[in-house]
């Protein structure tokens, strides 16, 4: 295309005149998901959550006598579903928040509205890198539980149908956040958050630990209900959790309506 | 096509609470020309240019960019226009380079990405985050990024605060090379020498409104700030240069051995004074001439000064 040739290289001028357009849009699509990731991936901090953090307590409380489990099989049994709810809380739903919350404040969302980027493309770019984060994290927790001796019961389907929706739920409730709070905000409270449900929400610490009348509320919240489902299906073997994927299915109803509501992109 | 202009504004008004940022601006753009919205800090020039960008809708008048209503057809206004923001619009973790990649290529048809790293110098931030970068190499990217997907139209907010002389010329070369190529560039300032140097017409604006629009040449004829100065042996008769000087000019000694002129200045003018010089046998040392300026012109329109 250039029209330059060899050796003339600086004496030609640029020809910068106008030829607008935009990008297919898969193909913006493709390039945005493929950024996204990449910063992701690039961010230490991210990774600590994501990675890190559920890595560290899955080997560290399948090893040591910790927290009191509960339910047929090992240690790893109990823990592995439990790691998993917290893998997709992590990315979903703090990481994005953190991530999205400072490109909102850096003028980041504010340039790409300018660019021939639809805002729905933009969106779905970030469900896209959510879900390649978490096929990342889903992969390696899973390696390191069945090194630890894991055996997962139940039907691939329900755990699948589990993750995506409670995908939404934490991608909704975590874009609110982003959208509507400063991004220092967002950054303490999206991590206050994470550390709140990782203790009260069935991740590590059986709900059956609570008094039964704050049990009945913890068992609302999304992160249970992603816990609860993800241990009765692959710890229990059993059937569709219908009413998890119901809170779950609440949540994202909720979440993503109030973002898509609520949401200010400066 | 060219003859419809590039923007029409008419009566934008635009409030944040019950402050009026722009109140009943009336503009229009030309099509491949640069136009400098001129003003101070505060003045309803960056309301201005996002309102055309489709960020704010107007809370009244009309506006037109490409002859489209950037808010209701945005989509299809987006892919045409480049946009600068004055600060800011780059992930804090991207590198320079790749920023500009991932940009260009939301676009069909980008420039060369190597040629641009080039032009403007960012092929030496390497892999220096962006929020490690300083603020020219950073002001340097968002140009880059505004122009990459070849646009009919730019809007820069501020494109050269905070930049080295140099990099400022730069910026104005690749301004001016958009220019000659044919794409209408948009640049809000509170510089004069800028809006004067690069811009083939300027708009000043002034609490939220145009209080003057025109090429500098039209802005700034006339006016009692043009004068002549120069040095010379003292205690000069002037006389005989005042009765060749036009009707209503001045010839003062401001200071033993310093005299100054005051006429509209035109080549005449300076022909005038040398000649006089050269039939009185003085050599005229530091002699220079100083035409009203924007900045004048903005005192005279609203007796404050640009830079308050």
């Amino acid at each position: 295309m250039s029209e330059r040739s060899e050796g003339t290289i600086n004496t030609v001028a640029t020809d910068y005149s106008p030829k607008p357009g935009a990008a297919p849009v898969g193909r913006m699509l493709l390039a945005q998901t493929a950024f996204e990731t990449r910063m992701l991936l690039r961010n230490g901090e991210q990774l600590l959550l994501t990675v890190v953090i559920p890595t560290v307590l899955l080997v560290l409380f399948s090893a040591v006598d910790i927290v009191a489990v509960e339910g047929p099989g090992k240690r790893v049994d109990f823990l592995a579903p439990g790691l998993l709810a917290l893998a997709v809380m992590s990315t979903a739903f703090t990481g994005q928040a953190i991530a999205t919350g400072f490109e909102r404040r850096y003028g980041v969302l504010k340039r790409l509205g300018a660019s021939p980027l639809p805002r729905w493309a933009l969106l779905t770019a970030k469900t896209g890198c959510v879900l390649v984060t978490e096929a990342l994290q889903v992969a390696l927790l899973s390696v390191i539980a069945l090194a630890l001796g894991w055996s997962p019961q139940g039907d691939f389907l329900s755990v699948v149908a589990l993750l995506v929706l409670g995908t939404a739920a934490f991608s909704g409730l975590g874009l609110l956040m982003a959208g509507t709070l400063k991004a220092e905000a967002t950054l303490a409270g999206a991590n206050l958050v994470f550390i709140l449900l990782l203790l009260a929400g069935g991740v590590i610490v059986p709900l059956s630990r609570f008094p039964d009348a704050v049990r009945s509320v913890l068992e609302l919240l999304p992160i249970s209900a992603l816990s609860d489902g993800l241990r009765s299906v692959l710890q229990h073997g059993a059937g569709v959790p219908w009413s998890d994927l119901g809170i779950l299915a609440g949540w994202s109803v909720l979440g993503l309506a109030a973002a898509a509501r609520f949401f200010r992109w400066e | 096509m060219h003859s419809e202009p590039a923007v029409q504004i008419a009566g934008l008004v635009k409030r944040y609470g019950d402050k009026s940022a722009v109140d009943g601006l009336d503009l229009t753009i030309a099509t491949n020309a640069i136009t400098a919205v001129l003003g101070p800090n505060g003045a309803g020039k960056t309301t201005t240019i996002e309102t055309c960008e489709g960020y704010r809708r107007p809370d009244a008048g009309t506006v037109r960019v490409l002859g489209l209503d950037p808010v209701a057809q945005n989509a299809a206004l987006r892919p045409r226009i480049g946009v600068m923001l004055q600060s800011g619009g780059v992930y804090a973790g991207a590198r320079a380079v790749e920023m500009l990649r991932h940009t260009a290529r939301l676009h069909a048809h980008p420039l060369d990405v190597d040629d641009l790293v080039e032009r403007l110098g960012l092929g030496s931030c390497g892999r220096t985050t962006y929020r490690r970068l300083s603020g020219g190499q950073q002001q340097r990217l968002a140009l880059a990024m505004a122009v990459v997907g070849r646009p009919e139209l730019v809007f820069l907010d501020e494109p050269t605060a905070g930049l080295d002389p140099q990099a400022r010329r730069a910026t104005w070369e690749l301004v001016r090379d958009l220019r000659r190529d044919g794409v209408t560039v948009v640049v809000t300032t509170h510089h004069m020498d800028e809006a004067e140097q690069l811009a083939d017409r300027v708009a000043i604006v002034d609490r939220g409104r145009v209080i003057a629009d025109g090429t500098t040449e039209e802005l700034c004829r006339g006016g009692a700030e043009d004068s002549l100065r120069f040095d010379g042996p003292p205690g000069l008769d002037l006389g005989p240069l005042l009765k060749e000087l036009p009707e209503g000019a001045t010839a003062t000694e401001t200071a033993p051995g310093s005299y100054r002129v005051e006429a509209p200045v035109d080549p005449r003018l300076l022909a005038t004074v040398t000649g006089w010089c050269a039939a009185s046998g003085i050599l005229p040392e530091r002699l220079s001439v100083q035409r009203r300026s924007l900045e004048d012109v903005f005192l005279d329109l609203t007796g404050r000064e640009l830079r308050s």
